[in-house]
């Protein structure tokens, strides 16, 4: 699930690069339209943002962007009504949504009408009119609700007044207003799809959209904030098992299982103690997973390879062992897209920094500037820390002592004529301050880690705080070593061919291949830091190779690959996407992470 | 029998181990004493048989002893008044005890002690003890340091912040208690709390804010130019009002608002009114909000709109409010009686409230949009509701449904329909014949309406013997009641047959009519001149009264002319006059006036154009070709130098005056302009009446 989940954050961060060509104003309307719906997914179901020129009837006239709408057919009789749908039908998952239409003109006779209607029905007609279709028309102020008769319901409205009509499709009804002031409820049938629809009937009628261009007049989100509370005051209220303690207990064992799954041997140890639990794992086998992943967390990839390949010695067999993957029960692919994931990250460390201490292994590793000191054993972690941030401080450097100086001395001259004059070079004390004193900046990191949680904000601030370095540091290809950016493609070549072997073997592999792609493209920047594709290097990237490695290493013992609780989150997650493609309006207030704080 | 026998030994019991607890207090030891309290505390905790059982035996007293006196440790003191406080939240006749035991100033001088945590015990104790309908709201005011000290502790911590709060907003009763608090700074201190980070800090000082603010523009203006952190107060009541806020602060903040506009600090056409309040107001009436937020909702509702037919108008259209309402009457539900007793309970307890509180909001959202009035008549039962309303035994039901009824009274249409096909006039006339003063003017108000000359209901209601009701309103020490019960006789005369008039001038009695005639009250005057300009109409009527009545009537019109008068007054003075020349022998009376006839022709050349038009109709009807006498009275008048004046005015700027003297100079219009008069005049009648 959780790699589901990132391969999708993936693919939408691609689309918000690509959407930097758009103009201000349609960059704000987005803007405008995420906030107001931040549960639809775009990608599945986009947003109305304009009248659809295909979708209307002939009569029908529309100018400004689609968004203005006239009549020009001759308005004699009814049967000259004229109507146009949205582009997009309403997403379940808006929960609660909005558009609103300002009377520029109300022609000859005033005969408009706003609402909804489902794909397919006649255009030729007022909204309302007919079967799956509901309007609210001007020249009698008449709710007409799939009926060629309307219901008296609210007042007539004319040139200059802004009529709002307001789904929701939470407990399916729908209201309309005017000039700001709501009008009461009329009921729709359950019918999923419905389009923003405007009719008109006579000369002259000419009607504006805004379908988040522009402020609303009526306090939409107000409405939205109440129905928020609604929902979440009815998960709250949600009854849990009747029968005492069980519900406790089942809480006490998720918990557990998610701190050793996760290798926080220590809490899960006291966790288990105190709630009475037994822990299904061998201490020395959680130890070693934290260890790896301590490894892979600060960057150093080549100790976690060789780590990895001493304590789980076919786990990282390149060439896939049919035998031995049925024998372990491991899916092919898997491990091989684990081998490839670890490779990419590897070539994006290497583009990163120049590390000379790993040449041993015949490929050379660069430690990157955001992976601080301090990933000390019990604080490391999985999942968690993919939004757990160093503090400011994790930044900056340990006062050096002499032991520390004389180290950055012996790498000055490993790297040639660069580094001391460099800022980078204080990243690599800080990394040797890492990699030799592990421990003495202990005290100070643990806790911190386990305890930060991931709030957007913070997490945000980080990556400020990142960047800003960067820009101070002039951080340059492989430290501005020749030889390190000669090793790097090296490497990349190698990384090519084994990227071309795998498709060979196991057929394409998009995501491999974009992988790929997107890392090599980092080198086509003078400075990749700074450059679209910049992400990649950023140390939160190397979150989803710790969490794939460890559930890899999990599954070699036949114990789940995902802890419960990740799995429940999961399944929650599952849960409001099913009800968003099935009409169910409260997955728009139940987003699971307004409930992980 | 056992029972009847067990109940004493154990109340006997009871008492005993109460008495345990009250000698305790009277240890020698300090440290047994304050062990003592400290176990009172732990006994009297939720048992409200063990409070009233301490009270008996004389532990306040004592309580109090110990929290005043100095060598007392501070520990002690503090459970004290953690003690009494428990007490205090017992049954309203332990409070009655307690304040009796003078705990109100003992515990105010407690407050002067610098001890935080005794400070907050006292003042929790204060606070039960305020919040009770049994205590006197006056006891905060007696001494004049209290209040400035309490602002000052405003600061200590929250406690004291919810607690003080919370007496001031149940204490300030009075537009004076309001001037006091205001004048030492409440606002300035409460407002920095709106923003509290405790939610009961913040719902306390926006309690506070509404009833600073209710009825009183001096509060209100400066509410509006208060910042609570960089933002208008204004806008943080409408932060407050958000939908996901709690229901009784979106309604305690829009009361504030609602306050703040009424008393003029705040236009009606503000959005913060228009797109917030009123929505927000409209959504406390809905049927998801409890019974008593929704009452609340609905009077302030009630009040936020009733001057403004905007607002009216607005509202009437937000969410179907008309119908909404019309789920008020349903309480107590058919079901809930058979199916809960405790629902029923509390719907019955609620009933009478929600139905004034409909009354209102329906008499408020009618009081001018005929629309509207027609919306409300079209509800549901609208009319049978108002019509049990009325006979209802709860008075605040009754002035409810009556305003109600009043503001739709207002309706020419509804007057000749929905009116008359409920014969609403009969349980009307029969609210009217024993009822408190505020009920009876909207009764009466009421019936003036009915009383006009196209209601269907005014034959019945004639018939009904009101005229000798009405009398007696216009000998009531109310000014409200006399002006309406003269305006009823002033309806009623408009266009009576003889016989009527005949029976109000009876009933009424000259006396009565000129007393009336020097009534202090300038409405009641007006009214007063109105029905004698009604009895003075059709020419045989006017011969008949002014040889009955002319001698005191032409002194009463002297009277006015020349006392200080409004113009209004003035007009409907000469319009009697003009009157009075429209009959045939009355004619005479003026004629032979000369005082009379030198004030008309002092108000033809008057600077105010309508007095000259009066003026000019009387003289007209003096001079009138076809009339017996013409050629005399031109004669005089033209002696007194009348003709030159009609001259003159027929070069007048005003066009109706200019018409005026040209038929009088000419003298060939036919006799219509004084039916005309009267229509105009009814005209006028009716829409003082409807306007009321």
């Amino acid at each position: 699930m959780s790699g589901q989940s990132s391969g999708c954050g993936f693919l939408m961060s691609v689309v918000v690069h690509g959407d930097s060509a758009l103009n201000e104003q349609e960059n704000e309307l987005n803007q405008q339209l995420r906030r107001l719906y931040p549960a639809v997914n775009e990608l599945e179901t986009p947003l109305p943002r304009s009248w659809s020129p295909k979708d209307k009837f002939s009569y029908i006239g529309l100018s400004q962007n689609n968004l203005r709408v006239h009549y020009k057919g001759h308005g004699k009789t009814p049967k000259d009504a004229a109507s146009v749908r949205a582009t997009h039908p309403i997403p379940a998952a808006c929960g609660v949504y909005y558009f609103e239409v300002k009377i520029i003109s109300k022609g000859r006779d005033g005969y408009m009408g706003i609402g909804l209607s489902a794909q397919g029905v006649n255009m030729n007609r007022l909204p309302g009119w007919d079967k799956h279709s509901y309007g609210y028309h001007g020249d009698d102020g008449h709710s007409f609700c799939s009926s060629g008769t309307g219901q008296p319901y609210g007042p007539t409205f004319t040139t200059g007044d802004v009529i709002g009509c307001c789904v929701n499709l939470i407990n399916n009804t729908c209201f309309y207003t005017k000039n700001g002031h709501s009008l009461v409820y009329v009921c729709l049938c359950p019918q999923p799809n419905l389009y923003p629809t405007v009719g008109l009937q006579t000369p002259g009628e000419v009607v504006d959209a805004n379908f988040g261009q522009h402020p609303f007049v009526f306090d939409i989100e107000d409405y939205m904030r109440e129905w928020r509370t609604k929902i979440q005051a009815q998960i709250d209220r949600f009854p849990i098992g009747d029968r005492e303690g069980e519900w406790q207990s089942m809480i006490q064992k998720m918990v557990a299982s998610y701190l050793v799954h996760h290798s926080y041997c220590a809490t899960a140890e006291a966790f288990a103690k105190s709630t009475d639990q037994a822990v299904h794992e061998e201490l020395a086998s959680i130890k070693n997973r934290q260890k790896i992943q301590k490894l892979v967390l600060s960057g150093r990839m080549g100790e976690a390879i060789e780590t990895t390949q001493q304590l789980y010695p076919s786990l990282l067999e390149s060439n896939p062992n049919l035998l031995f993957m049925l024998k372990e029960g491991l899916p092919a692919l898997v491990q091989k897209d684990l081998h490839f994931l670890f490779c990419c990250k590897t070539f994006l460390n290497l583009i990163h920094e120049h590390d000379p201490v790993l040449d041993q292994i015949n490929l050379v590793f660069f430690l990157c500037p955001g992976c601080s000191p301090g990933f000390d054993g019990s604080c490391c972690n999985g999942v968690m820390s993919s939004k757990a941030h160093p503090s400011p401080h994790s930044h900056k450097p340990c006062p050096p002592g002499p032991a520390l100086l004389a180290a950055a001395a012996e790498l000055s001259s490993l790297n040639g004529s660069h580094s001391l004059q460099q800022p980078n070079a204080s990243t690599d004390v800080d990394m040797e301050v890492d990699h030799f004193t592990n421990g003495v900046t202990e005290s100070s990191s643990n806790g911190f880690f386990n305890g930060t949680s991931k709030h957007g904000a913070q997490t945000e601030d980080c990556d400020a705080d990142m960047e800003v370095e960067s820009a101070q540091s002039k951080r340059q290809l492989c430290g501005g070593s020749q030889a390190a950016i000669e090793r790097m493609i090296h490497f990349g070549r190698e990384l090519q061919s084994m990227s071309e072997h795998l498709r060979r073997e196991c057929g394409k592999n998009s995501v491999n291949k974009k992988m790929l792609k997107d890392a090599f493209s980092l080198l086509a920047y003078s400075d990749p830091w700074t450059s679209p594709v910049g992400y990649q290097l950023d140390s939160i990237q190397r979150e989803p190779v710790c969490s794939t490695l460890n559930s890899a290493i999990l599954e070699t013992h036949n114990l789940p690959k995902q802890p419960p609780l990740a799995q429940a989150v999961g399944q929650a997650a599952q849960c409001l996407s099913i009800m968003a493609h099935s009409g169910s309006g409260s997955c728009a207030f139940a987003a699971v992470d307004d409930y992980l704080h | 029998t056992k029972c009847v026998h067990l109940s004493p030994v154990s109340l006997s019991e009871v008492t005993a181990t109460s008495r345990h607890y009250v000698d305790r207090l009277f240890d020698p030891d300090p440290q047994k004493v304050l062990q003592g309290v400290i176990d009172m505390k732990n006994a009297v905790i939720g048992n409200n048989k063990q409070k009233a059982n301490l009270i008996v035996l004389g532990a306040v007293p004592r309580l109090l002893y110990l929290l005043q006196q100095g060598s007392s440790s501070s520990e002690l003191r503090a459970e004290c008044a953690v003690v009494l406080g428990s007490l205090a939240m017992g049954t309203e006749n332990n409070i009655k005890s307690l304040v009796d035991c003078h705990i109100i100033p003992a515990l105010l001088q407690g407050l002067l002690c610098p001890d935080l945590i005794f400070i907050e015990a006292c003042l929790r104790c204060l606070r039960t003890v305020f919040i009770s309908p049994v205590t006197p709201v006056q006891l905060l005011y007696t001494d004049p340091t209290v209040i400035p000290h309490l602002m000052s502790l405003l600061c200590r911590s929250q406690r004291t912040q919810e607690y003080i709060t919370q007496i001031f907003s149940h204490c300030c009763k009075t537009p004076e208690h309001q001037t006091v608090l205001f004048n030492h700074g409440a606002i300035q201190n409460i407002a920095p709390l709106l923003i509290s980070p405790s939610y009961k800090v913040r719902m306390q000082a926006l309690k506070c804010f509404s009833v600073l603010a209710y009825e009183n523009t001096q509060v209100s203006m400066t509410l509006v130019n208060v910042l609570v952190d960089e933002e208008l107060l204004s806008q943080v009541f409408v932060r407050m009002m958000q939908r996901d806020q709690p229901i009784d602060m979106q309604l305690t903040a829009a009361k504030c608002l609602t306050y703040m506009c009424r008393a003029g600090a705040i236009r009606t056409d503000d959005s913060c009114i228009v797109l917030k309040t009123l929505p927000c107001l409209v959504r406390m009436c809905s049927k998801e909000r409890l019974l008593e937020e929704r009452v609340e909702g609905a009077e302030t509702l009630a009040y936020l709109m009733e001057p403004d037919v905007e607002l009216q108008r607005i509202a009437s259209v937000t969410d179907h409010l008309v119908a909404m309402l019309a789920d008020y009457f349903k309480y107590p539900s058919s079901v809930s009686a058979i199916t809960d007793i405790k629902r029923l309970d509390h719907d019955l307890k609620h009933a009478h409230e929600l139905r004034q509180a409909a009354f209102k909001l329906y008499a408020s959202l009618g009081s001018n949009d005929e629309d509207i009035r027609k919306k409300i008549t079209e509800t549901e039962n609208m009319m049978d509701r108002i019509v049990s309303g009325l006979s209802e035994s709860s008075v605040k039901v009754r002035l409810a449904a009556v305003r109600c009824l009043h503001s739709l009274s207002r309706s020419v249409q509804q007057l000749r329909t929905s009116f008359h096909d409920h014969a609403v006039w009969k349980p009307l006339m029969k609210l009217l014949q024993n009822a408190p003063d505020e009920v009876l003017v909207m009764a009466s108000s009421t019936l003036c309406n009915l009383l006009l000359e196209f209601s269907p209901s005014k034959e019945p209601i004639l018939e009904s013997g009101v005229i000798e009701l009405l009398c007696s309103l216009t000998q009531s020490d109310s000014p409200a009641l006399r002006v309406n019960g003269i305006w009823a006789l002033m309806n009623m005369a408009f266009q009576a047959d003889q016989k009527v008039k005949g029976e109000i001038v009876r009933a009424l009695g000259t006396e009565q009519l000129f007393r009336l005639l020097s009534d202090p009250d300038s409405n009641v005057l007006m009214k007063t001149l109105g029905l004698l300009r009604n009895l003075l109409s059709t020419r045989p009527h006017i011969d008949q009264v002014m040889s009955s009545h002319g001698k005191q009537i032409m002194q009463a019109v002297t009277l006015i002319l020349e006392g200080e008068h409004s113009i209004e007054v003035k007009e409907q003075t000469l319009c009697i006059l003009a009157n009075i020349a429209d009959g045939n022998t009355a004619k005479e009376l003026i004629m032979t006036n000369d005082d009379i006839l030198q004030k008309i022709k002092y108000y033809m050349a008057h600077s105010n154009v309508k007095l000259q038009l009066a003026a000019t109709f009387c003289i007209s009807n003096l001079i009138w070709n076809e009339e017996d006498g013409s050629q005399e009275r031109q004669d005089k008048l033209r002696e007194l130098g009348f003709v030159d004046i009609l001259h003159k005015l027929t070069q007048a700027s005003d066009p109706n005056l200019c018409d005026r003297s040209d038929t009088a100079t000419h003298t060939s219009l036919p006799l219509s302009f004084s039916f005309s008069l009267h229509k105009t005049d009814a005209h006028k009648h009716a829409h003082c009446v409807v306007g009321y």
